[in-house]
């Protein structure tokens, strides 16, 4: 007799069940999607970094045959933004334009041609204002303000304290300060943006394809900029070509496209190029970093005292959230006490920063483990011992109430210490070599979403009809991160069907139920909770058919995915029985999932804003890295990379590889050699060669260790695993070339000019190389 | 202007009027409707647009088709056969190489044109060949595990 065993889709390498499409050339991104007499969007943007608008003429533009429609600030009234409370931007420039860059008309022409002509014939008119392209010109004083309602220019202030500083800084044995710079840097996903904008005239309803990571927040931004009911307006996300954040909120562009299409009475694409992808910007800020650790001498933490500045850019967008994520995260990676932390979002005329992978806490991690790094060299200790003497327990909360449940740390460490054979080489490492080690963490998902309707935080359906096969329906964005994959295992997983009995139906509002969309690595977390409550749902749908068709009790029906029994001696009934009899009941079988987090997890009331980084469940990471110096060019090469990531439970060991390896990398990006750098308000680096981004030659091995710490919350057990592991990678190098040559850089990216610069000035002081660190 | 160019694509003879200054990539893309091949930048920054012509790995962003008369040139549409994906497609499907997809066609396309003028290359020569493509994901570590289990698919026989 065959053995009939459910099967079983969690935990193993499972290959992304849209893998095929993408290998290819099947899968369609919102440029691939072409439509006869669709017209072609172009953007005209402010060549100044600031003023008050006089004049936007576009009278001559409208000349060019094959011109269909023009728009302007004139044509929109409304402000957008992802924030309710911070609305600063319009999609085209109103009054003022305040970046270089800014939006300020746009063409819909029969070609791209037309409307590249057609752009050269707007006359824009301006009274210049003072421009400030640093977050110390802005705050100056008499600065003028970029927004009315923002003196000072200022966002948005932060402080708390929490315990005693004095009491602290009196405890400890060692306290020592550092001052940080960490550069402002781009997502530059793969593909640029873009939009399809389709009005139906007859019927007044909008169609918009946009290359988004939150479908849901473009349909109400639509809604808002248009001025049409969301009953309107349809939302489809194509195959997505990363985001990384910058897609986290809505873009000018999807709103810029849909105004055109209403104006033209027509279907518009408009596809940025590279350069405007750039400008468009919504990364990291610049950020300025004052950091103060007392120490005991066991290396406890006595006392933490952080102050942040972060060049935000010319409107919010996120920046409220990126500012107060900043100060939270300070917490639940380490036990801490007596925390003060003072930060600034300060608004500058440069394009507005965002959200990107590991928002707001990476460049507070770098300070954070660069000056536990150092403390730890003075007083003589391993750096895993202090990581080790200021480990959390959990369950527990932190100070400002975030929820701790999981914490792999600690094996995390273990895993990186022994994989890079760490003790017995550090100190030991030939000149110029180096290593180094650091932690991070992340969160799966804020537990409150920044649009709070009270509904279930996530929310899948699932259709099965007469076929047999399994539809799952759900809003999360796969941007290429696999959350469909994760979908798909989810629901087979509870099932014990094959995966290829499942199919994903994702992105389109018509069809889909709502979701918040696929940022601050929620969707395994909240997603994959509602799919499995889904999956149990239809399970249970099933198992009172079986229980009617075999006359016997629900309870004692086994499931083995193809086949439902009462008991072993059972002979049963298949799947395709089973589905038949239930259908006898509904019809059409369409089950609901929801998951809604839990108020233990919303975090603080302790401060304003103090919610931030509250979230059900912490991922953690600790890295090695290895690198080699040049001494003479100042080159550094990352020889090695060790990685360990508590994400849970690994659903799925292929993709959460896939993303850590991902996410070191990105942060070996910012920290090496990515910076956007401005003249007078031009982006001078928007382009992927003058904004280096690591090539497969310059990238190293990353080895990655699964810690799974089997959160009680996470689906399964799983946390989130795709950014957690990005800010570990910074602080790492910076210590690993500590130990190489004795020289710690606390500004990013570490580039060979600043290496090779901070060598000459250490052989002008020293008049010799630099003694390494705990040396051989 | 435009001229008739007469080429090969994927496989097939044809003939096409184009004009004097398009691209190959809008050509393929726009005229053609073959998708697949991806824009990534302004020009020759990320090789998401990678071809083969006559076999050998072109950014078809930097080449004016009308350059291509008499030539070969190959898409990521003309992989797999009889239903099957080609050895550096599974390799990037099975190993991940490939996540959001959008860099994928041209990494693809430049480890086919690798593997079909040296079957069995070296580390080295995987970097080598795929230095100029530009992947925003991956970090690159599966990228090179992808083509190194192309290598070996294609040394059973799996085609290229």
């Amino acid at each position: 007799m065959n053995e009939i065993v459910p099967a079983h889709n969690i935990g193993g390498y499972v290959p992304m069940i849209d893998g095929p499409e993408k290998v290819s050339g099947r899968a369609k991104y919102t440029a691939d999607i072409l439509q006869p007499g669709m017209l072609a969007g172009r953007i005209y943007r402010s060549p100044y970094s600031h003023g008050e608008i006089v004049e936007v003429d576009v009278s001559e533009a409208l000349k060019v045959s094959g011109v269909r429609a023009i728009v302007t600030g004139a044509d929109c009234d409304k402000p957008f933004g992802v924030l309710p409370i911070a609305r600063s931007e319009y999609p085209l420039a109103r009054e003022r334009v305040r970046y270089r860059g800014e939006p300020v008309a746009a063409v819909a022409a029969v070609d791209d041609a037309s409307a590249r002509e057609a752009l050269r014939r707007i006359k824009f008119k301006v009274r210049e204002l003072p421009a400030y392209y640093t977050s110390k010109a802005a705050l100056a004083p008499g600065a003028v303000q970029l927004h009315e309602k923002k003196p000072g220019n200022i966002e948005r202030d932060v402080l708390f304290e929490l315990g005693s500083l004095e009491k602290g800084f009196s405890e400890a044995d060692l306290v020592r300060e550092g001052t940080y710079n960490c550069a402002e840097v781009c997502q530059n996903q793969m593909e640029m943006h873009a939009a399809i904008a389709e009005y139906d005239t007859l019927r007044d309803r909008m169609t918009v394809h946009a290359s988004t990571q939150v479908p849901y927040y473009v349909h109400l931004m639509l809604s808002q900029i248009l001025g049409m009911e969301m009953s309107r307006i349809r939302v489809i996300k194509p195959h997505v070509g990363g985001g990384f954040g910058c897609r986290t909120e809505t873009l000018a562009i999807e709103l810029i496209a849909a105004l055109l299409a209403r104006k033209a009475n027509a279907t518009v694409r408009l596809v940025t190029t590279r350069e405007e992808t750039f400008i468009t910007h919504r990364g990291r800020p610049e950020t300025d970093i004052k950091l103060k650790i007392g120490m005991r001498k066991d290396g406890r933490i006595t006392a933490v005292e952080c102050d942040c500045d972060q060049r935000g850019g010319a409107h919010s967008g996120y920046g409220i959230v990126t500012i107060l994520y900043s100060g939270s995260m300070l917490y639940a990676i380490y036990d801490l006490h007596n925390v003060k932390y003072v930060g600034k979002r300060v608004l500058t005329n440069t394009p507005p920063c965002g959200a990107f992978r590991g928002h707001g806490t990476v460049d507070i991690r770098f300070a954070f483990e660069s000056l536990l790094d150092e403390m730890a060299g003075e007083l003589g200790l391993d750096p895993f011992a202090v990581r080790r003497a200021n480990l959390l327990t959990a369950p527990t909360f932190t100070d400002n109430d975030m929820m701790v449940n999981s914490y792999g740390l600690p094996e995390c460490l273990d895993w990186v210490e022994q994989q890079s054979g760490w003790s017995k080489r550090i100190g030991n490492m030939p000149k110029g070599k180096g290593l180094g080690m650091a932690c991070s963490h992340y969160i799966s998902g804020a537990s409150k979403p920044v649009n709070w309707t009270g509904e279930p935080h996530a929310t899948v359906k699932i259709k099965l009809d007469f076929d047999g096969s399994i539809v799952v329906l759900s809003g999360a964005a796969d941007i290429g991160q696999g959350s469909t994959t994760i979908l798909a295992q989810t629901v087979a997983e509870v099932l014990g069907l094959d995966l290829a009995r499942v199919r994903v139906v994702t992105g389109d509002s018509e069809v889909v139920p709502k979701d918040n969309g696929s940022y601050s690595s929620r969707v395994t977390f909240m997603v994959g909770n509602a799919a499995l409550d889904a999956a149990r749902n239809l399970k249970s749908v099933l198992v009172n058919a079986a229980a009617r068709k075999l006359e016997a009790r629900p309870e004692d029906i086994e499931c083995l995915g193809e086949l439902y029994r009462a008991g072993a001696q059972d002979k049963g009934a298949t799947f395709d029985e089973v589905v038949t009899e239930a259908l006898k009941d509904s019809g059409t079988i369409t089950v609901t999932g929801n998951y809604s987090t839990i108020p233990e997890s919303h975090g603080s009331k302790k401060y304003r804003g103090a919610a931030i980084g509250g979230t059900m469940g912490y991922s953690y990471s600790a890295q090695v890295v290895e690198v080699s110096v040049d001494e003479e060019t100042g080159v550094v090469t990352v020889d090695k990379v060790w990685v360990a990531h508590d994400c849970g439970k690994a659903l799925n060991r292929l993709t959460v590889e896939g993303q850590v390896q991902g996410s070191v990398w990105m942060g070996m990006g910012q920290a090496m050699s990515e910076e956007a750098a401005y003249h007078d308000g031009l982006m001078l680096t928007a382009n992927m060669l003058d904004y280096r981004v690591p090539t497969i030659q310059d990238s190293p091995p990353i080895e990655v260790g699964i810690v799974e710490s089997m959160d009680p919350h996470g689906p399964f057990g799983a946390k989130e695993a795709g950014e957690g592991s990005l800010a570990a990678f910074l602080p790492a190098l910076t210590n690993a070339i500590a130990d190489a040559i004795g020289i710690r850089f606390n500004d990013l990216p570490v580039t060979p000019d600043r290496v090779f610069e901070a060598i000459e000035k250490c052989k002008r002081t020293l008049e010799k190389t630099p003694k390494k660190n705990g040396g051989a | 202007m435009t001229r008739l160019l007469e080429f090969t694509l994927n496989g097939r003879d044809r003939a096409d009027a184009v004009a004097d200054n398009i691209l190959l990539l809008d050509f393929l893309r726009e005229k053609i409707g073959l998708t697949g091949t991806k824009t990534g930048c302004d020009g020759g920054e990320c090789g998401a647009c990678t071809v083969l012509i006559d076999d050998k790995p072109a950014l078809s962003c930097l080449t004016i088709a009308a350059t291509v008369a008499g030539k070969r040139v190959d898409t990521i549409e003309s992989l797999g056969h009889d239903g099957q994906l080609s050895a550096v497609q599974r390799g990037f499907h099975e190993k991940l190489g490939s996540q959001c997809g959008y860099c994928t066609p041209g990494f693809i396309m430049a480890s086919a044109g690798l593997l079909r003028k040296n079957p069995n290359p070296s580390e080295a020569e995987i970097l080598d060949a795929l230095g100029s493509n530009i992947c925003r994901c991956t970090g690159y570590v599966k990228i090179i595990e992808a083509v190194q289990f192309a290598v070996a698919l294609n040394a059973q026989g799996v085609a290229p």
